[in-house]
């Protein structure tokens, strides 16, 4: 008993020693930084300032700040609607049926996501292989510029991100008990009636964490803008990326990244006020 | 026709090939508490699934109030079902879980309520209408579903094995809960079980199946005093099994040899000399005398008591025969017996009264 305990207490301590070091200590470093003064000669600088805050409160930020959640709220729906059918359809099979498919979604980790995003190119590119396509079956008589577009964007990140949806969706999915489902045909519930009624409810925490593990690296994964957005796509991540790479503007950097930390911590504190006091709250 | 609710005939299920219910036939009657009694994974909750609607039978047919149902959606039916652990929609209150069907068939909201206030009141759950199902005990989640299901005024109330995740005293006062519900509510009820004792004491009649078969439909009393087969008999209490061989036919009159001694039987079936047999005896059936009791021993058998198991109103006694065979004897305690001080190794008799055996043919 008291091993047990030693133990509970031991990998307690080192979650929380991790969660010190990798995102606490961090997050604390970014946040003096985002204070400190910038000039020409030094990355960062003493005094103190707010200046860079106030910067932010510039339309061309704002701008990139509503069309990233626009962009990423897009990617997260779709990523939803395609997820919810295949991580259900797939809850629902045989066990070694199961097993295959969920080993054919992690295969694509196993090459690195830069990697994958580059050959993404050479689908969507002028003469790449949907364009080809569509000439040959006569749907477009020249081909489309997809890529270096939003479209491109948001393909990209549904591409990279849909695993991430499907994966909380199925676990939640298949703990979902049969006979709840047979118990509302039985009271005469049709399938959308029941779906609406029994799944949805009951599968909204993976909805949920799905949406959070979408949305989150959707607005901020710097290179499937830079490599399918082209120039002018502007999102987040790249602007932080920016900041910090090419002007070389630390406290800026930092600052937006504060101020969006800031924001989905917000957005997570709703989620888990709405959802405190129902029992099934739990992420994934 | 009118007196059966339901009736099965010729029904048979396989699922992926493999058959899980043979040849099927069963008449409900209107009115009567019937359990489906078989060991786990003979077929009980395919039985029930096939009545509700949820899988369709390979073969035969199956009627409700006269109605052959092939096809037919289960909330249709007028049979509906209480499920094994109940599915209870866990983020619905107890209210909203027993409203559900009202408001699938879109009953004005004023009915709705006065329709669940009222099944409530019958499964006094008044209390806690706004109580989610964690938030109960396992016998008011039973109350729930049970609410939920009749609700709908079903003819035919279907249950799968709603006791049986219920601790033994819990189980015992939903066992009397619900055969007064049943007769409250006046529907018939379908019950399912793994235990004898249950559908003993709970049923009109006992509908004993093996292995995708049912091996025999009877009163409580029917199938534990008249089993049909070997199979019945152990599954319906214990059962002490003689080998035996009809040695005497003389009318009703029956001679067996049992052990190198003659001793009389009775049987409505009928023998012929020299066929093997089955002599079946209930423990509480069994007799034990010592030597001094006995008196004439001539178609007794002879044992040893190898185990006395004091189980407060009764004694139970393990005997050695001489055959090695061991037999369980269960006596009961009465003032005109109250020599019940039996000593492991003592030399007994054990016998029976005439006719309170049962004589089954062997089976092929
Ligand atoms: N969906 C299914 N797939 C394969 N076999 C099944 C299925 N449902 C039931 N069975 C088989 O049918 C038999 C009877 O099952 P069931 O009706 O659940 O028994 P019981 O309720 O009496 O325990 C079992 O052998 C079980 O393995
Ligand atoms: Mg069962």
């Amino acid at each position: 008993m008291k091993n047990e305990n030693g133990l509970k207490y031991f990998s307690l301590s080192v979650i929380w020693i991790w969660l010190i070091i990798f995102a606490l200590l961090p997050f604390l470093l970014v946040s003096i930084v985002s204070f400190l003064s910038h000039d020409e000669n030094h990355l960062i600088r003493l005094p103190f300032t707010l200046a860079h805050y106030i910067d932010l409160n510039n339309a061309i930020y704002l701008k990139i700040f509503e069309k990233s959640f626009y962009l990423a709220g897009l990617c997260t729906i779709i990523c939803l609607i395609l997820g919810y059918p295949f991580a259900y359809a797939i809850a629902r099979m045989e066990n070694h049926f199961k097993s295959l498919f969920i080993l054919l979604i992690i295969i694509p980790f196993w090459t690195s996501s830069l990697i994958r995003t580059y050959s993404m190119i050479t689908i969507l590119k002028p003469k790449g292989i949907i364009n080809s396509v569509l000439l040959w079956l006569g749907i477009i008589d020249k081909p489309l510029a997809l890529l270096y577009s939003d479209i491109a964007v948001v393909i990209g990140l549904i591409y990279n991100l849909l695993p991430f949806m499907v994966l909380p969706l199925l676990t939640n999915i298949e703990r979902l008990d049969n006979r709840l489902l047979d118990a509302a045909r039985d009271l005469g519930a049709n399938r959308f009636t029941t779906f609406r009624k029994i799944t949805l409810p009951l599968t909204m925490p993976g909805i949920i964490s799905g949406s959070i593990l979408v949305f989150l690296p959707a607005m901020t994964i710097f290179y499937i803008p830079d490599l399918l957005g082209g120039s002018k796509s502007i999102l987040l991540g790249n602007l932080i990326q920016n900041q910090f790479l090419v002007t070389q503007n630390w406290p800026l950097g930092s600052a937006i990244s504060i101020v969006f930390t800031l924001l989905l911590g917000f957005l997570l504190f709703i989620y888990w006020r709405t959802m405190r006091g129902k029992e099934h709250g739990n992420l994934i | 026709m009118s007196q059966n609710i339901i009736e099965l005939r010729e029904v048979s299920k396989s699922i992926h090939g493999h058959d899980v219910l043979y040849n099927i036939n069963l008449e409900v009657r209107n009115g009567e508490f019937l359990t489906l009694l078989g060991p786990s994974g003979c077929g009980k909750t395919t039985l029930l699934r096939l009545i509700s609607g949820f899988e369709q039978p390979t073969t035969g047919k199956i009627f409700i109030n006269g109605k052959d149902v092939a096809g037919l959606a289960p909330h249709l039916r007028h049979a509906h079902t209480v499920f094994q652990s109940y599915a209870l929609f866990p983020h619905m209150n107890v209210v909203e879980n027993v409203a559900f069907g009202l408001r699938c068939q879109k009953l004005p909201k004023k009915e709705i309520d006065e329709r669940v206030a009222e099944v409530l009141k019958i499964v006094k759950l008044e209390k806690y209408a706004l109580r989610k199902p964690e938030q109960l005990s396992g016998g008011q989640q039973q109350r729930v579903a049970i609410a939920r299901a009749v609700v709908n005024r079903p003819l035919v109330l279907l249950l799968d094995e709603p006791l049986s995740s219920l601790d033994y005293r819990l189980r015992k006062t939903m066992q009397i809960e619900l055969k007064q519900l049943q007769r409250k509510l006046g529907i018939t009820f379908i019950f399912v079980t793994h235990d004898q004792e249950e559908a003993l004491s709970m049923s009109d009649r006992v509908v004993v199946m093996q292995e995708g078969y049912i091996e025999q439909i009877g009163t409580p009393r029917q199938v534990y005093e008249d089993p049909q087969n070997l199979a019945v008999a152990k599954f319906i209490g214990e059962a002490n099994i003689f080998d035996s061989e009809i040695v005497g036919m003389d009318g009703k009159q029956i001679t067996v040899m049992i052990q190198g001694k003659q001793r009389m039987v009775k049987s409505t079936r009928s023998f012929t000399v020299g066929q093997k047999v089955y002599l079946l005896v209930r423990p509480e059936d069994l007799r034990v005398w010592n030597a001094e009791e006995a008196g004439d021993t001539s178609d007794m058998l002879p044992g040893v008591v190898e185990e006395v198991i004091y189980k407060g109103t009764t004694v139970d006694l393990m005997v050695r025969l001489t055959n090695n065979k061991l037999v369980a004897a269960t006596k009961f305690f009465d003032e005109d017996d109250d020599r019940l001080e039996y000593k492991i190794g003592e030399p007994v008799w054990t016998t029976w009264s005439p006719g309170w055996e049962v004589v089954l043919p062997h089976e092929e």
